[in-house]
């Protein structure tokens, strides 16, 4: 399994590097496609996905709630500003609770060699406070990201 | 945890010095002579990287006048440590789930 890598190269971002073992432009679709986005960009453990909603162009929206077995729901919106496929996609969110301090500006860039794909993912944050989670304890509370939890995930993905 | 506190534990956790002195006193407390003798660098130097982290909470000094010894403050590293460590957790549960949907797309 690849190693997830997280670095803070500025006051203001995160980066995020994953290699995958796909072609880039399966890579692609499965940024693109809600039918693929649902199959894997997972809330918190036990939540579901019940909105996936992509209007994939420049300018178009999107919008993802997860929603736990209680009812709880976590949702995020966004906007598409540039495509560039298979190779980079740049859009920004906004979380309905905005954990982040206002929205945030999302870089994804996928290189290609020998039918592996390097993502490469910024996150531009509005302040360095936002970016180092000034306000991620309701945000950690409410996806309950304990290692109990993740166990339990990645034993329902084997 | 206020912004502010988080930005000073952030800058505090900025210096690859300091993270090896935090690093050194989870194993128990030292006094500042043995905290310098790793590094290359005066106890002057290593009193200054103290200093930024007793600020930022991370340390505290011990009252015994002859030694007054160092020790780890755990809670603000937990507390910092922690949001970037569910993100990372979030993320990688991600693209486990993303890598099985890959090997599905492929065949």
């Amino acid at each position: 399994m690849s190693k997830l890598e997280i670095t803070t190269p500025t006051d203001t971002t995160i980066v995020v590097t994953r290699s995958l073992n796909a072609p880039r432009q399966l890579v692609f679709d499965c940024l693109a496609k809600p039918e693929l986005v649902q199959r894997w960009l997972l809330g918190p453990p036990g939540w579901t996905m019940p909105v996936c909603e992509i209007d994939f162009r420049v300018g178009g929206a999107f919008r993802y709630v997860w929603r736990s077995a209680e009812g709880a729901d976590m949702g995020v919106g966004g906007q598409y500003l540039e495509i560039d496929a298979p190779e980079r996609l740049v859009h920004e969110e906004l979380f309905d609770q905005d954990w982040t301090g206002g929205r945030t500006k999302v870089t994804t860039v996928l290189t290609e060699t020998d039918g592996k794909t390097l993502l490469t993912m910024t996150i531009l944050y509005a302040t360095q406070a936002a970016r180092d989670g000034a306000k991620a304890s309701g945000m950690t509370e409410g996806m309950e990201y304990g290692y109990g939890n993740l166990d339990v995930l990645l034993a329902e993905l084997a | 945890m206020s912004p502010a506190s988080l930005d000073a534990t952030f800058a505090a956790l900025a210096d690859p010095t300091r993270r090896a002195i935090l690093a050194r006193l989870v194993t128990g407390e030292a006094s500042v002579m043995e905290l310098a003798q790793p590094f290359a660098m005066s106890q002057p130097a290593i009193s200054k990287h103290l200093k930024v982290l007793e600020k930022a909470g991370l340390v505290s000094r011990g009252r015994d006048a002859q030694r007054r010894p160092v020790r780890v403050e755990s809670k603000p590293l937990a507390e910092a440590t922690a949001w970037l460590e569910a993100y990372r957790k979030s993320w990688e549960a991600r693209f486990d789930a993303m890598d099985a949907l890959l090997e599905e797309l492929k065949t």
